[in-house]
Order: C-alpha cells, then sequence, then structure tokens
C-alpha cells in the first residue's frame, strides 16, 4: 500500500514537472525566463534598509538611519525618505540621491558615510547577542558552587577547546596576551556565520569589508608582538643555500602580505558561496515557474529544491563552525611563527 | 574577448582544483588515522589546516570568477 502510494505520487510529479515545456515555450516571440540573478545579489548585498518580505509597492521594510557627514555638517534622516530611490532628500544645500544603492550627492561634495547599513545593525544584534549568552556563562562560571547548567555547559567546552586546542597549542607559553583578541575572533565570526543562515537576515561575514577589517587586525597584531627572530627567518630563512636568497626574501615578503589576505578571502568566498548555493537552488522553483505563471511546474519542483536547500543548509552549518575554527586557528598559527622562541 | 559564461568556466575549473587537492588530503589523512588511531585527533587538525589553506586558493578563482561574470 505505502509503496504504490509513493510511486504514484512520483509518477505525478513527473508528469507534473513535465508541463514546464508545454506552457512555457512561445514560438513567436523568443523571450528569456526568469533570471533569478538581481534578486540574489539584492540578498547578498547591504542595503540601507532592512527588507522583509513583499514586492515592490508591498514591500515591508525596516527603514535604517542614514548617517551623513558633508563638509562640517552631520545629516541624520532615516532611508525611508529615498522612498526606494524615487525622492532625492534635501538637507540645507546638500542633496542627496541614491543610485544604484550608492547614495551620491548632486553637487559632487565629499561625504563621510557612517550610516546604520543591514550589516551595521546585524553586527550590533549579533554583539549584544554575544555579550548577553557569554556574560551569563562567565556569571555563572564564577559560582563554583554547583555543577554547570544551562548555557554554561554548552559554551564552556567550546571555549576551552578554543583556549587549549586552538590558542594554547600553537602560540606556546605566551598564549595568554592574545587570548582575548582570538577568542573574539572565534565567536564573533562563528554568531555571524550562524545568523546569516537565519531567514531575512544580513550577509555579515560575506561582506569583504568585515573580513578586511577582522584579516587587519591578525595582521597588526602579528606585525606588532613579532619580535626579532621572526624577521631573521623572513630575511633569510634557515637553511636556504646563499644562491636561493634573493628569490626567497621576495617570497617572504610577499608571504607577510598574502596570508592576512587569504584569511580574508577564505572566510567571505565560503560563506557568500554557501548564501549563493542555497538563493540559486531556492530560486530554482522560481525559474521552473517563470516567476509564478507556470504554477503546477513550480509545485512540482518544489519538494525536490526544498531537499536540496536542506542538504546545503546542514552543509553550511558545519562550514560556518569550520570557517570560525579555520580563521582562528591559521591566526593562532601566525601569531606563533611570531612569537616562537628560537632554541637554535 | 566577451564570450558568455566563461567566467562559470574558469569557476569550475578552480572546483576541480579544489575537490581534488581536498579529496587526496581526506585520503591521506583516513589512511594515517587507519595506521594509527591513537594518533587521530591530531591528524584530524592538520588535515582541517591543509584543506582550509587549498580551499582558500581554490576560492581565489571563484572570487576572480564572480568579479568578471
Amino acid at each position: 500500500m505505502k509503496k504504490s502510494i509513493s510511486k504514484l505520487i512520483f509518477s505525478l510529479l513527473l508528469i507534473f514537472v513535465s508541463t514546464i515545456n508545454i506552457f512555457a515555450e512561445n514560438p513567436t516571440s523568443k523571450e528569456e525566463g526568469f533570471n533569478p540573478t538581481p534578486q540574489i545579489l539584492h540578498h547578498i548585498a547591504d542595503s540601507y534598509e532592512w527588507h522583509l518580505w513583499g514586492e515592490g509597492d508591498q514591500s515591508v521594510s525596516i527603514p535604517l538611519p542614514v548617517i551623513l557627514y558633508t563638509e562640517g555638517n552631520l545629516d541624520i534622516f532615516m532611508s525611508s525618505e529615498f522612498h526606494h530611490g524615487n525622492s532625492n532628500v534635501i538637507k540645507g544645500d546638500r542633496v542627496y540621491k541614491i543610485d544604484h544603492h550608492h547614495i551620491v550627492e548632486e553637487n559632487n561634495k565629499e561625504f563621510i558615510n557612517i550610516s546604520i547599513t543591514k550589516n551595521v545593525a546585524s553586527m550590533i544584534l549579533a554583539v549584544l547577542i554575544l555579550f548577553f549568552i557569554l556574560r551569563k556563562t562567565a556569571i555563572s562560571y564564577k559560582n563554583k558552587k554547583e555543577a554547570p547548567k544551562g548555557i554554561q555547559s554548552f559554551l564552556e567546552p567550546l571555549i576551552l577547546f578554543v583556549r587549549d586546542d586552538i590558542i594554547k597549542s600553537n602560540i606556546g607559553p605566551k598564549y595568554e596576551k592574545f587570548t582575548m583578541f582570538l577568542m573574539t575572533v572565534f565567536f564573533f565570526i562563528l554568531i555571524n556565520n550562524l545568523l546569516g543562515l537565519t531567514p531575512g537576515a544580513a550577509n555579515v561575514t560575506g561582506n569583504i569589508s568585515v573580513t578586511f577589517v577582522l584579516s587587519i587586525l591578525t595582521f597588526i597584531i602579528i606585525t606588532i608582538s613579532a619580535n626579532k627572530g621572526y624577521w631573521k627567518h623572513i630575511v633569510k630563512p634557515p637553511g636556504t643555500p646563499l644562491p636561493l636568497l634573493p628569490i626567497m626574501i621576495p617570497i617572504e615578503i610577499f608571504g607577510v602580505f598574502t596570508k592576512p589576505f587569504a584569511l580574508m578571502i577564505r572566510l567571505f568566498a565560503n560563506i557568500t558561496a554557501g548564501h549563493i548555493i542555497i538563493f540559486s537552488l531556492i530560486s530554482l522553483i522560481f525559474v521552473a515557474s517563470n516567476n509564478g505563471e507556470n504554477v503546477v511546474a513550480g509545485w512540482a519542483v518544489a519538494p525536490l529544491s526544498v531537499m536540496f536547500v536542506l542538504f546545503i543548509f546542514l552543509i553550511e552549518i558545519l562550514v560556518a563552525f569550520l570557517q570560525a575554527y579555520i580563521f582562528t586557528l591559521l591566526s593562532a598559527v601566525f601569531i606563533g611563527l611570531a612569537v616562537k622562541e628560537e632554541d637554535h | 574577448m566577451e564570450i558568455n559564461g566563461i567566467a562559470a568556466i574558469g569557476a569550475g575549473l578552480s572546483a576541480i582544483g579544489a575537490g581534488i587537492g581536498i579529496g587526496m588530503i581526506g585520503g591521506k589523512a583516513l589512511e594515517a588515522m587507519a595506521r594509527q588511531p591513537e594518533h587521530s585527533g591530531m591528524i584530524q587538525t592538520n588535515m582541517f589546516i591543509a584543506a582550509a589553506l587549498v580551499e582558500g586558493v581554490a576560492l581565489f578563482g571563484v572570487v576572480v570568477a564572480l568579479m568578471q561574470g
């Protein structure tokens, strides 16, 4: 009984999927199918309002404050005054216009844009979540009377794992100075990766500016805390024969910059690629149904698409943990190389 | 020379590189873990480091493809 029902459903779905060819083809005009690329790119990019749902006129979104500093004047207004790019905002003698998601000033005045965009608001939310969770863990850790329970029992093994396996084993005896930075980086990347997977979320760690800042901080910490042995190894890697030195020195100097650069690109590309894959698989439904025209084909493709998306979501949760781990691990390895005591 | 979709081919080629590289790393790591199960933790840690480095290089290709296409 069960087997014949599943066979029936499967064959019905197959028949429904075949309607894609029957309805969508229009022999008199050459029309393109639904192109999901602009929607996908819109979901990954930053924006001046937090778009929740809806399309065009019926879109529901939370406007965010736009803060601009132009020639000594601080202009603060809500991004809803732009009316989705239809109107200019006039403050005093400055006229602002939104053009392809960029704010331009009509008279070409230079301004500093420190608005609260979607990514900034999401980062503030992530920081607040982290602050309250970790504070609760720290308080319950201080009251050592009873066995850990609640959020402490979940986070304390994770914190100890980061401290022992990542920080202590890679940096060595002087690891305590760097614990603050590396712990912060680990939990910041982790919580932002996980938040980015929720519906309607902002793509924070998939924004190259955010990962750029994280890798610049790592670079600064490596450069400041490097001892003489580190610089000597760059100029003269131990064990290289003399004729190879002219090749090795530029490579080593280049390597000082490419290591943080690779940290930045790795995190950005992994998270953004994951989001693009999820959005593309969901867009399969819209491509199959040609944006709502062919409802039957849309419903047929939907179970397949959702199953794929579920599978990719599980992988993305793994990638969220893995990328936070890898960023922290590689930062710890580079810092460990910089502060390593030589015992020649 | 503007060929439509050549950025996607570039991204696919770099994905081949990533697949081969990480597959080899994983295979060697599994072999090593099978030979010496007591060192699995250390082998696993080093496998992740090597896999992340290989994947980083492959993602350079993906980023260039995204910028072009």
